[in-house]
């Protein structure tokens, strides 16, 4: 379980993040959802100690994993797995040393052992055939799909996706979000994603909490999210023209 | 204050960048790449610019003393000097700031806004010793080489210069080098080599580590990595001048 306990987060006098608390289960898709700029990001580097907090606590099991050092905040990064906005692939790097480079760092596997390895992770993600090229002569599909497969090669505890739909049309978001959830079930980890793709939040938001103005606003599950009346939440989900009809005509 | 800011915050990610590494053998191999991108990918530009300079030093001092009581061999000397003592090492020092200070930042800057460094630190590993550290070592073993060779580059384009146009006979140009040669100028060029090589190289990963933004930001990194490393080295040409030389 991790477990974010009133933490608060400022930025020049700004605050992004304001006493927020929340608990994220293991072996289910726990969402964040919010507008562009309500705090979503800030709230996931926050977890993951890519930001210091200024206030209250982050736990990973037992464990104050906001007030460990870096030393020791290295053991349980090594059961991070991340998905970045933007895949944040090492564009020097071919698709196959993107994904052995966590092998390389922290196992004593042999050559052909990490191979192995990742080629198991590639075709875990549906990539053949790609191994010996580059991120920028793959489509931002795939890209993603590499960036899963570096995510799981050291076998995560925890999985880490921010946005992992942006820039992506409705299938391959549809295609990333199943291997998401499989990857969630099969791995039994506890996965946190950002998004605002509301085809997602239906579809796998086992629990949700909404980020508005840097506070959490709401906390549910996909099926209340329908029933909700919290207006902030409702202006959101239901957005456009066609999401407000069928709300009022109740077709969902 | 903006000057203490950023030289604590220099002076912090050095002490990240020197922490003991992950796997020496990757930091090894890393090392072996900077060798040839920031070292061997130089050499070009360093024998160019050396062969070019060395013969403008060489015409330009004939032609400045031009008198009969000054013998001509002393064109070949203070052509030597010139390239020994300042043009080799503070020159191409600056020219190397401009080359590989500006690819250190913008590489380590496009690292940082397209979150590459953020994948490496989420991994557990520590990204600025694995970043910079390879580049340090690499520009401080490589850059005296490529003083050696901006100097012999140097005198050679002199001797062909003077002895092409006639300013100066080849014996004299030859005896001229070999004149009253100090074989510590060249150990003093090599120190301050180092040093420059320290400056290009952790300036512009700080510059690069730090950026925020997007690309516009990354091209001002990159031009105030060159800026503040031509500085710094000249700042540094003084004091190690008056150090090493007095």
């Amino acid at each position: 379980m991790i477990k974010v306990d009133h933490i608060w987060k400022s930025f020049d006098h700004q605050t992004v993040l304001k006493d927020i608390s929340v608990e994220f289960e293991k072996g289910k898709i726990n969402l964040i959802i919010g507008q562009s700029g309500s705090g979503k990001t800030v709230l996931l580097k926050s977890i993951v100690g890519l930001l210091d907090i200024d206030k209250g606590e982050i736990l990973f099991e037992d464990i104050v994993y906001s007030k460990l050092n870096f030393k020791k905040k290295k053991e349980i990064r090594k059961k991070i797995g991340m998905l970045f906005q933007g895949s944040a692939l090492f564009d020097s790097s071919t698709v196959e040393e993107n994904v052995i480079y966590p092998l390389n760092m922290f196992t004593n596997m042999s050559y052909e052992e990490k191979r192995e390895r990742a080629n198991f992770c590639l075709n875990r993600v549906n990539i053949l055939n790609a191994n010996h090229l580059y991120p920028s002569e793959i489509s931002g599909g795939m890209q993603k799909r590499v960036a899963i497969a570096r995510a799981i090669a050291l076998n995560p505890e925890y999985l880490f996706c921010d946005e992992p739909d942006s820039g992506l049309d409705p299938i391959t978001t549809l295609r990333i979000n199943n291997l998401i959830k499989e990857i969630t079930e099969e791995f039994n980890t506890i996965t946190i994603v950002n998004t605002h793709d509301m085809n997602s939040v239906m579809e796998f938001g086992e629990k949700i909490i909404f980020i508005h103005m840097g506070q959490k606003w709401w906390e549910g599950t996909n099926k209340d999210i329908l029933h909700s009346e919290n207006e902030k939440l409702n202006d959101f989900v239901f957005a456009n023209h066609m999401a407000k009809r069928v709300k009022q005509m109740k077709l969902i | 204050m903006q000057f203490f800011y950023h030289f604590g915050k220099y002076f912090i990610l050095l002490t990240k960048v020197f922490s003991k590494p992950e796997k020496s053998r990757i930091y090894y191999n890393q090392t072996l790449k900077e060798l040839i991108n920031l070292g061997v990918n130089s050499i070009g530009i360093v024998i160019i610019i050396s062969a070019f300079t060395g013969a403008v030093i060489t015409l330009q001092t004939a032609y400045n003393t031009e008198n009969p009581f000054y013998p001509r061999y002393l064109i070949g000397l203070m052509a030597r000097d010139t390239i020994i003592l300042e043009f080799s090492s503070t020159m191409v020092g600056l020219i190397l700031a401009g080359k590989i200070g500006s690819s250190i930042a913008s590489e380590i800057g496009t690292m940082r806004i397209t979150e590459q460094i953020d994948a490496l630190e989420i991994m557990g590993v520590n990204s600025a010793s694995y970043l910079i550290l390879p580049k340090i070592i690499a520009s401080v073993l490589f850059n005296p080489l490529l003083t050696m060779i901006s100097i012999a580059v140097g005198v050679f384009g002199g001797w062909i210069a003077g002895t092409a146009t006639g300013v100066v006979s080849s014996e004299d140009y030859i005896y001229g080098i070999q004149f009253a040669f100090i074989p510590f100028y060249v150990t003093y060029a090599l120190i301050k080599t180092v040093f420059y090589a320290f400056i290009i190289t952790s300036v512009s990963s700080y510059y690069g580590y730090f950026v925020r933004g997007g690309a516009l930001e990354v091209g001002r990194s990159s031009t105030k990595a060159v800026v503040y490393s031509c500085i710094l080295i000249l700042l540094c040409d003084v004091i190690l001048t008056q150090l090493i030389l007095s």
